[in-house]
């Protein structure tokens, strides 16, 4: 299974006026493989697809084709080919026309034989009787075999979806880019679209990179599945790895449904969340703060008798082949997945196995920010100035009435622009709706549900610093909001000593 | 309602379809437009054609077109003011594509808004003006007037209608078709020869029907720039038939059957580039 890597990321950056669209991406694709590039949009699924195919240049870092540097190379001499999104057919030529396209510009190198036995290399272009073959070989690969002097204005979305694949694949490129190229079809279409997409990668057996947003339809297609988010990869795995070993909360989130929750671990493969400890099979430090998953599917509804923890029903769904339901224990949601529907209200007891019970680390314990004193004995730091006791800095310590701290000693201190660790825990921040009232503001770029509670990034418009909170309400992805912190619940420590 | 508690708000829908003196179809919002056009364009159109098929004495004839045609110096205007107005127009395009070309590559819109605005601002001011000042402008660099100096003339006052309708194609160009092209083993140059300057034709139409034609009927700029050297076009046998210039009778007749004549060439022209096309016209262009 080790076959070569045909293609190789390594630390590659993507800048736009000042902001990251891809950060450090390092991943490699192996001939013959079919990968996916998926993320929610704005990930960088595409920009990194698009370096692939050389029209964005990387502002740092190296793509390897074959071992060879291609980073700098312009698209028309990459042996890569590109299904765009919306399908970029040349509306002036017709179906013929565009799928020759490519072939009429290759140059290949033909070596004779003269009658002294002699050899002779020569640079051709394809004939036309080689063209009309391959053209004709290429039609019949995405069923439209008579199309050949249609005007590609007048075919529909799938058909010209179509004569895109065939467009590319006519060329023999060594890996096929897809960028989204099913985002235009309808459902029936697209599921259509896929099964003949991993069928022609079977047949053609040429890399496949391909961009999509649709998790189902990464899982459906890839042998391999790199999950962005940001402009980091946060995971690269089978579709299995990343369906039942979710990295971290945001994938699990992302790939399927899930339920996830803030645990801490009890014991030995022992974790407590929804108030109870259950046991598992990974093992992280004792009182280690972690983010529980568990699939809606391995949440088995059981008798009272062998059930772990019990909670009523409060939503019930109806999904085709089985109800989805919403269990509440205390304050926690729990979803739930079963052929069985139960009635709203009804008491449930569950049971959840330790191998469906992934455990994997908090992303985010508190947040820790580089900030300053001002002269008003207030910290900046991402974007806001706030209000925090300076005291804590020295034990013992006191402000007299100028603002300057009074050491236990005696010693005054003036710590006006010392530059001091700020950390504040997650549940320490309040969102307000309004952007004037808090002490920083920026838009939330984030929300994960947490079983019991939202956790929230909000990213603050000049320095992109983030908010991790964890809130009780809802908020929407973009909303404007600002922050404000309690003065108590800014810890503060020294990164340098203060002039005295 | 100062004071007063408010107990409910709810969305006010009228079952009014907008009553009272404003009450009429929309097909009727365009009777100013139709009488302008037929006082202003139809009527004179039909004036134009009863001139150009009567004599001076008001019967039937076809002698304005025989007369038109059997004078070797008319029709050698004719053929001169369609050599000039093709030399002008190709000027025009190959002065004016690799302008919009970079202008719509720009990734500066707000230098590109810049720049175009240098190249369109002079539209804005009366031509007559423009005419004057570029003469003196050229009798400055010693440019003699003639033919030469008609053409710049042209040329410099055509060339915005040219850059508009050609950058509004390019910008409106979708680039994943030229990243199509070079994915698919296109240089840099083929992109442009098999791609772009085919997708851009509708914009290379209309600018080019914006120049050629015109500058068959102008005559304000090549009176202004000939001198006593240079070429006369068509419109300044029409203006000399109407006004009657230097002591010349006035023949109103001859004068409807060159427009007429006119207009057929426009329409042909016309036919021949697609222009009446409405389909990727990019005419609608403005800043």
């Amino acid at each position: 299974m080790a076959k070569q890597k045909i293609i190789e990321l390594n630390g590659v950056y993507k800048e736009y006026d000042g902001t990251l669209a891809v950060e450090n991406v390092n991943l490699y694709v192996r001939k013959g493989e079919f990968i996916t590039f998926l993320g929610p949009s704005g990930c960088g699924k595409t920009t990194t697809l698009r370096m692939i195919a050389g029209f964005e240049l990387p502002t740092a870092g190296q793509i390897l084709l074959n071992g060879k540097d291609i980073t700098h190379l312009p698209p028309h001499k990459r042996p890569v080919n590109t299904v765009f999104q919306r399908y970029a057919l040349f509306p002036h030529l017709n179906v013929y026309e565009n799928i020759a396209y490519g072939l009429k510009l290759k140059k290949l190198k033909v070596t004779y034989e003269d009658t002294l036995g002699n050899q002779i290399e020569r640079i051709e272009n394809y004939t036309k009787e080689e063209i009309d073959e391959k053209v004709k070989k290429a039609l019949k690969m995405v069923d439209l075999e008579d199309f050949e002097k249609r005007s590609v204005t007048t075919l529909s979305g799938g058909q010209q979806q179509r004569i895109a694949i065939a467009r590319a694949i006519v060329n023999e490129p060594e890996i096929l880019l897809l960028d989204e190229p099913l985002g235009a079809l309808d459902l029936k279409m697209r599921k259509d679209m896929q099964l003949e997409l991993k069928e022609m990668h079977k047949k053609l057996g040429i890399t496949f990179i391909y961009v999509t947003h649709d998790q189902e339809e990464a899982l459906t297609m890839s042998d391999t599945v790199v999950v962005m988010k940001d402009g980091k990869i946060q995971q690269i795995g089978t579709p299995q790895d990343i369906y039942n070993e979710p990295i971290n909360s945001f994938v699990a989130d992302f790939i399927g449904e899930s339920n996830i929750f803030s645990g801490t671990m009890v014991g030995e493969k022992k974790v407590r969340f929804i108030n109870k400890v259950f046991d598992c099979v990974d093992d992280f430090e004792k009182n280690e703060k972690v983010d529980v998953v568990v699939r809606p599917e391995d949440v088995k509804i059981v008798k009272e008798e062998k059930g772990m923890v019990g909670g009523v029903i409060s939503s019930c769904i109806f999904k085709g082949v089985h109800y989805q339901m919403t269990m509440m224990v205390g304050r926690s949601e729990v979803v739930i997945q079963s052929t069985k529907g139960y009635d709203v209200g009804e008491k449930v007891f569950i049971q959840i196995a330790p191998q469906d019970i992934h455990i994997m680390k908090k992303e985010f314990v508190s947040n820790v920010y580089d900030g300053y004193i001002t002269k008003n004995n207030t910290v900046c730091f991402a974007d806001g100035e706030f209000a925090c006791d300076v005291t804590q800095l020295y034990e013992g310590s006191s402000l007299d009435e100028d603002g300057y701290l009074l050491l236990k000693s005696g010693e005054k201190i003036d710590l006006s622009g010392v530059d001091v660790k700020v950390e504040v825990g997650l549940k320490d921040i309040e969102i307000i709706d309004n952007d004037e009232d808090g002490n920083a503001c920026g838009s939330i770029i984030s929300i994960v549900y947490k079983g019991d509670h939202y956790q929230v990034i909000i990213r603050t418009d000049e320095d992109e610093e983030d908010f991790v909170c964890d809130t009780e309400y809802t908020w929407n992805e973009q909303d404007r909001v600002s922050v404000r912190i309690p003065k108590e619940k800014i810890r503060l420590t020294l990164k340098q000593e203060a002039k005295r | 309602m100062k004071g007063a508690k408010i107990i409910k708000k709810e969305p006010f829908i009228t079952d009014n379809k907008g009553g009272g003196l404003l009450k009429f179809k929309r097909s009727q919002l365009c009777i100013p437009y139709g009488l302008f056009l037929s006082v202003f364009v139809i009527f004179p159109l039909l004036l134009i054609i009863y001139y150009a098929f009567t004599s001076k004495t008001g019967t039937f004839s076809l002698s304005n077109f025989t007369a038109f045609f059997t004078e070797p110096t008319n029709i050698s205007t004719l053929i001169i003011s369609i050599f000039v107005s093709f030399i002008v127009t190709v000027i025009c395009l190959l002065i004016s594509y690799p302008v919009a070309y970079i202008l719509s590559r720009l990734k500066n819109s707000n230098l590109a808004f810049v720049l175009l605005l240098l190249f369109i601002l002079p539209t804005w001011l009366n031509f007559v003006l423009r005419a004057m000042a570029m003469k003196e402008l050229l009798s400055f660099i010693g440019i003699p007037l003639g033919s030469t100096a008609s053409i710049i003339g042209l040329v410099y006052d055509f060339m915005p209608f040219m850059i508009m309708p050609l950058y509004s194609t390019l910008i409106k160009m979708d680039k994943s078709f030229e990243e199509a092209a070079s994915d698919l083993g296109a240089s840099k140059v083929k992109v442009f020869t098999s791609v772009t300057l085919p997708l851009s034709k509708p914009g290379i139409i209309s600018g080019v029907t914006m120049v050629f034609l015109p500058v068959m009927s102008c005559y304000v700029i090549t009176d202004t720039f000939s001198g006593s050297t240079g070429f006369s076009l068509i419109g300044k046998l029409i203006a000399k038939c109407f006004l009657g210039e230097n002591g010349a009778p006035i023949q109103i007749n001859e004068g409807a059957a060159i427009s007429l004549i006119m207009l057929v060439i426009m329409v042909v022209t016309m036919l021949l580039t697609g222009g009446f096309k409405n389909s990727e016209n990019a005419r609608g262009t403005n800043l």
